[in-house]
C-alpha cells in the first residue's frame, strides 16, 4: 500500500510524522506525569507507529503510473476494517457497562474501570470510532463513483483517516484517566478537540477537491447527504467546544459558555451530532448501497432531494427538545417541540423511499441478507424518528426523560438504524473491493442478521417497559399526595430488563465479531485467489448484478 | 438585546424557512429537471470500474 505513494507523497508523509513527533514531545515534556504528558507519549508512538512501515517501503520505485486510471480504494479497505474493530470494542463496553448496570457488584474497583469512565468510552467508540469510520470508508467510495473520478492525491484521504483514529484513541484513553469536558458526545478536551478540526478540514477538502474534478455532471443526492454530515459536523464542533485551556501545558480547559447557554448550545450540538453524524452520512450510505444492491434505482429522486433540504434545516432547530422544562425560555422549547414534530415529514419520506425502492424486490430481500440488513435499517429508521418525534412533545417528556425510554430510543436508532445500515453497506462493499464475486460465507451474513435483529428487539423492548414503568413510578402519588414508590423500588423493578438489556446486547456483540470475522476471511480468500492466478486478476467485479448468493 | 433576537426568529426564520421549503419544491418539481433527476438515479447502476477520463 506504501508503495503505491508517490515518492513525494511519501516525503510530504515523514514530514507530517516528524512535525507530529515534536507536537506529542512538546506535549510529553509540558505534561510530565500527567494525562496530558502521557497522550503526548501516544502521539509519539502513533507517528512512529506509522513511520516504520513508512520508512521501510521509503525508497521504493514510483509506482506504475497505470494506477493513476483507477480509483483509490486503500483507505477505503483500511476503514472498513477499522469499522469493525471499532464496532467490537465499543460494543464490547457496551456489553460491559450494560452488565454493570445490572451487577453493580461487578466492578474490579479500578479508576479507570468506573461506570462514568466506561460509559463515554462505549458511546464515544460506537459512534466515532465504529460509525466514523464506516462513514468515512463509504464516503470516500461512494464519492468517486458518483463523480466518476479519482481522489485528488493519495496523501490526504489517509491523513484523515489515521488522523482521525489518532483522535478516537487520544479520546478513549483520555476518559480512562478521567480527562473529560463533561459534554455528553464532546467530551474530549481541547487539544483533541483542535486536532479534530484540522483532520475535518482536510476531510471537507477532499470533498470539494473530488467534486470539482468530478465527469459526471449532477451531484449524486448521496453526496450531499455526506456533504451535510462533514460541513455540519465541523460548524458544531467547533462551535459547542469554544474554551479557554487553563494552560497550554495541561489537559483542563473551561467552556466559553455558561448557564442555560452553555447547555443550548451543548444540546444543538447534541442533537445535530445525532442529526448529522448518526443520520445524515448513514443517509448517505443508505441513498447509494441500497438501491445499488437491490439492482433499482431509488424510487423517487425528486423526494430525496425535498428530504435532504428538509432535515438539513429543520434539525438545526430541534436541539431544544432535550431541554424541556429547564431554564430555558419556554418559547424556545415550543419551538424545538414544534421543529422536531415536522421533522417526522422528511424523516419519513426517507425510509418511505427506501422501502419503496424495495418494492418489487421482495424476492432479493427474502434471500439476500445484505439487503434485508438495509431494509431493517429503514425500517428502525422510521421507527426511531416518530419515536423522536413523539418524545419531543413536551408532556410526553415529562414521563420519558431521565427513563430508560430514552436509551431505548436511542439504541432503537444506533442498533436498528445505524449499526444495520452500516452493517448492510459493508457487506455489499467488501466484495466489491476485494474483486470478489461475494462475501466468505453468505450463511454467516444470515446467522449475523439474525443476532442482530433479536439482540435489537430484546434491547430496544427492554429499555421501552423499563422506561415507562420507571417514569410511571416517579409520577404516581398516594390519596395524601406523597410519591408512591420510592427510588429503590424503581431500581429493584428495572433488574429484570436491565439483565435482558445485557443479554440482547450480548447478541449484538456476538453478531458484529461473526461479522469482523466473516470479513477478515473474504480478505484472506481473495488475497489466496489472487496469489494463485499470479495478480492478473484485475477483472472488476464492481458493479455486477449483486444478488449471486443464495441466502441459505 | 433577547428581544431582538426572538423578534427575529420568529419573523424572519419563519418567512426564510416558507421560502426554502417553496424553493426546494420548485427546483425538484421543475419540469425540465426531470430528465436530469432520472438519468442521476440510473447512472449509479452502471457497471464501472474506472474513473472517467
Ligand atoms: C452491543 C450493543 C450495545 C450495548 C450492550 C449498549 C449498551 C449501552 C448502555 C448500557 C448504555 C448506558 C445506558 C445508561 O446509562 O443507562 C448505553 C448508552 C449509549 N449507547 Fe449503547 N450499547 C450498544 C450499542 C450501541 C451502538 C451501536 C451505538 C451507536 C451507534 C450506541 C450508542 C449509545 C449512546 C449514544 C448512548 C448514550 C445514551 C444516552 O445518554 O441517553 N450503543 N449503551
Ligand atoms: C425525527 C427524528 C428524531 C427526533 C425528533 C428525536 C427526538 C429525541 C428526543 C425528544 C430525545 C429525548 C431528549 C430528552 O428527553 O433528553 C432524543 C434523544 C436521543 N436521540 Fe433522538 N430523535 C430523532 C431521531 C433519532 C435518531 C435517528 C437517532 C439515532 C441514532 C437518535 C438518537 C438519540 C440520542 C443518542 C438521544 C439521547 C441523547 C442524550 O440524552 O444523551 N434520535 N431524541
Amino acid at each position: 500500500m506504501i508503495a503505491r505513494l508517490t515518492v513525494a507523497e511519501r516525503q510530504s508523509a515523514l514530514l507530517i510524522l516528524i512535525v507530529m513527533s515534536f507536537l506529542g514531545l512538546a506535549m510529553a515534556v509540558a505534561g510530565r506525569g500527567t494525562p496530558f504528558g502521557l497522550h503526548g507519549f501516544l502521539v509519539i508512538a502513533a507517528s512512529i507507529g506509522v513511520g516504520i512501515p513508512l520508512l521501510r517501503k521509503f525508497y521504493a520505485p514510483e509506482p506504475n503510473p497505470a494506477q493513476f486510471e483507477q480509483y483509490y480504494d486503500d483507505p477505503t479497505k483500511v476503514g472498513i476494517v477499522l469499522a469493525m474493530l471499532w464496532a467490537i470494542a465499543g460494543m464490547f463496553v457496551g456489553v460491559w457497562v450494560a452488565a454493570l448496570l445490572a451487577w453493580p457488584d461487578l466492578t474490579i474497583d479500578a479508576a479507570w474501570a468506573s461506570f462514568g469512565r466506561l460509559r463515554p468510552i462505549h458511546t464515544s467508540g460506537v459512534i466515532f470510532g465504529f460509525g466514523g469510520n464506516a462513514l468515512i470508508a463509504t464516503s470516500f467510495h461512494v464519492l468517486q463513483r458518483t463523480s466518476r473520478a479519482r481522489l485528488p492525491d493519495q496523501l490526504s484521504p489517509w491523513f484523515v483517516l489515521l488522523g482521525y483514529n489518532l483522535f478516537c484513541i487520544v479520546a478513549a484513553t483520555g476518559y480512562m484517566m478521567g480527562v473529560t469536558q463533561s459534554k455528553e458526545y464532546a467530551e474530549p478536551e481541547w487539544y483533541a478537540d483542535i486536532w479534530l478540526v484540522i483532520v475535518w478540514v482536510v476531510y471537507f477538502l477532499i470533498y470539494i477537491r473530488t467534486l470539482a474534478r468530478r465527469k459526471e455532471p449532477h451531484i449524486y443526492v448521496a453526496n450531499w447527504y455526506y456533504m451535510a454530515f462533514i460541513l455540519v459536523v465541523a460548524i458544531l464542533h467547533i462551535v459547542n467546544n469554544l474554551a479557554v485551556p487553563v494552560s497550554f501545558g495541561g489537559f483542563k480547559s473551561y467552556s466559553a459558555f455558561s448557564g442555560v447557554q452553555d447547555a443550548m448550545t451543548q444540546w444543538w450540538y447534541g442533537h445535530n451530532a445525532v442529526a448529522f453524524f448518526l443520520t445524515a452520512g448513514f443517509l448517505g450510505m443508505l441513498y447509494y448501497y441500497l438501491p445499488k444492491r437491490a439492482g433499482r434505482p431509488i424510487f423517487s429522486y425528486r423526494l430525496s432531494i425535498i428530504s435532504f433540504w428538509g432535515i438539513t434545516f429543520m434539525y438545526m432547530w430541534a436541539g431544544s427538545h432535550h431541554l424541556h422544562y429547564t431554564a430555558l425560555p419556554q418559547w424556545v422549547q415550543t419551538l424545538g417541540m414544534t421543529f422536531s414534530i415536522v421533522l417526522l415529514v422528511p424523516s419519513w419520506a426517507s425510509a418511505g423511499n427506501a422501502l419503496a425502492t424495495l418494492n418489487g424486490a421482495w424476492h432479493k430481500v427474502r434471500d439476500d441478507a445484505t439487503l434485508r440488513f438495509m431494509m431493517v435499517a429503514a425500517v428502525f429508521y422510521g421507527i426511531s424518528t416518530f419515536e423522536g418525534s413523539f418524545m419531543a412533545i413536551r408532556a410526553v417528556n415529562s414521563l420519558s426523560h431521565y427513563t430508560d425510554w430514552t436509551v431505548g430510543h436511542v439504541h432503537a436508532g444506533a442498533l436498528g438504524w445505524v449499526a444495520m445500515i452500516t452493517f448492510g453497506s459493508i457487506y455489499a462493499l467488501v466484495p466489491w473491493m476485494w474483486k470478489r464475486e461475494t462475501m466468505y460465507s453468505a450463511r454467516l451474513i444470515e446467522v449475523h442478521f439474525w443476532l442482530a435483529l433479536v439482540g435489537t428487539v430484546v434491547y430496544v423492548f427492554a429499555m421501552w417497559n423499563s422506561g415507562i414503568i420507571q417514569g410511571l413510578m416517579w409520577r404516581t402519588y398516594t390519596d395524601s399526595g406523597t410519591l408512591a414508590y420510592s427510588f429503590i423500588d424503581s431500581l429493584v423493578a428495572m433488574h429484570p430488563y436491565y439483565i435482558a438489556r445485557a443479554f440482547g446486547g450480548l447478541l449484538f456483540l456476538l453478531g458484529a465479531i461473526v461479522g469482523t470475522y466473516n470479513v477478515l476471511m473474504t480478505i484472506r480468500v481473495a488475497k489466496r485467489e489472487r496469489a494463485q492466478s499470479d495478480g492478473g486478476t484485475d477483472v472488476p467485479s464492481y458493479g455486477r448484478d449483486p444478488v449471486l448468493q443464495a441466502g441459505e | 438585546m433577547h428581544d431582538m433576537v426572538v423578534a427575529f426568529s420568529k419573523s424572519w426564520g419563519l418567512f426564510y424557512l416558507i421560502a426554502l421549503a417553496v424553493g426546494v419544491v420548485i427546483y425538484a418539481y421543475w419540469p425540465a429537471n426531470r430528465a436530469g433527476f432520472t438519468r442521476a438515479k440510473n447512472s449509479i447502476l452502471d457497471k464501472d470500474d474506472r474513473p472517467w477520463s
